[in-house]
């Protein structure tokens, strides 16, 4: 009996793996029809928010070098928009069922753009970046209205606070502007 | 000082091992619950980056992954030792790609097919140029979810 369950202990040991895949969930833009030149579209340059990280992994946001740990607040600061700034996205005053009326900035876009060099660990540092920055937001607006934190939320309460803070950003096709070796 | 003790050794009496195969299957039925099935042997090493966001994944069985690493120390001679993808048990090229996902997805139940997930399981080392590229192949295949695998960091 023992021989018979060590022998199912071990096939089970030497098969499986241990541990839950856990990854950042993307959405990729569907694909293009061929022979159709798409007209770019015109998003005004105050909705657009440019992440653009280079073949040595540095930061440039909106024009300027930062370093990563500014990149969250930054983003809030951009999505938010609170003082109304003309520098910063338009905001819409939106009706949005469960929330009521609400300022949102629903035409931003964040514009991440990378170098064929950079790494895939300052990428995915960047992307975790502007997730959480999302998550927070979130959060903070999910605690105003019903008290509790976003994915404690039932269904229907996520989908509004989604409406209100929909994650927008886009994965430009890689540019070679870095001066990487090649 | 008293006792006497009577002639031979006093014996130990010999572990009753009749419950061993209880704890055996203790043990197996545990590993049962918290492994799951190995998807493939890997042929590149991947250690995945690290991101305080990640979410756990939630259906594994609509999940297949594409692995983007440097291959391991004992087939670095046969393989060399630039960056490969591996698609199932093999090494594959970008342009086998897209084929790949429409076969996995072929194979699915119909009902199932709109909601195959891809996960990029590449090495936190990895050039994004082999990124890109796999995101343009997938564009194409239409597999637009796509999760980049990523440890759990905690929270500074």
């Amino acid at each position: 009996m023992a021989d018979i369950a060590f022998l199912l202990l071990i096939f089970f040991l030497v098969t499986t793996s241990m541990g839950s895949t856990t990854g950042l969930t993307r959405r990729l833009p569907p694909p293009l029809p061929p022979n159709v030149v798409i007209p770019p579209v015109d998003i005004k340059k105050r909705n657009l928010f440019v992440v653009k990280i280079n073949s040595m992994n540095q930061l440039l946001v909106q024009g300027n070098e930062i370093s990563i740990k500014e990149l969250r607040a930054k983003t809030k600061e951009f999505i938010r928009n609170d003082a109304n700034d003309l520098g910063l996205p338009a905001k819409f005053t939106v009706n949005i069922p469960l929330l009521g009326e609400i300022e949102i900035t629903k035409d931003h876009v964040i514009s991440l753009q990378n170098d064929i060099d950079t790494q895939y660990q300052a990428y995915i540092d960047v992307q975790n970046e502007l997730v959480g920055a999302y998550t927070e937001l979130r959060n903070e607006l999910s605690k105003e209205k019903f008290g509790k934190l976003y994915n404690e939320l039932v269904e229907a309460q996520q989908k509004a606070i989604q409406a209100a803070y929909p994650q927008k950003i886009s994965e430009a096709e890689p540019k070679n502007y870095g001066g990487g070796k090649k | 000082m008293a006792q006497i003790r009577k002639k031979g050794e006093r014996e130990t009496p010999a572990l009753s091992t009749s419950s061993l195969p209880d704890i055996i299957f203790m043990f197996l039925f545990f590993f049962m619950a918290v492994t799951t099935m190995k998807e493939v042997t890997f042929k590149v090493r991947v250690t995945p980056p690290q991101a305080s966001e990640a979410e756990k994944l939630d259906n594994k069985s609509l999940t297949r992954y594409i692995y983007v690493g440097k291959p391991m120390e004992d087939l670095k001679r046969i393989f060399g030792s630039e960056t490969r993808i591996q698609l199932g048990d093999a090494f594959a090229d970008v342009s086998e790609l897209q084929q790949f996902i429409i076969n996995e997805r072929s194979a699915m139940k119909e009902e199932d097919q709109p909601l195959m997930t891809v996960s990029i399981k590449a090495d936190k080392d990895t050039k994004m140029g082999i990124i890109n590229d796999i995101k343009k192949e997938l564009r194409n295949a239409s597999a637009l979810k796509i999760i980049y695998a990523a440890g759990k960091r905690q929270p500074e």
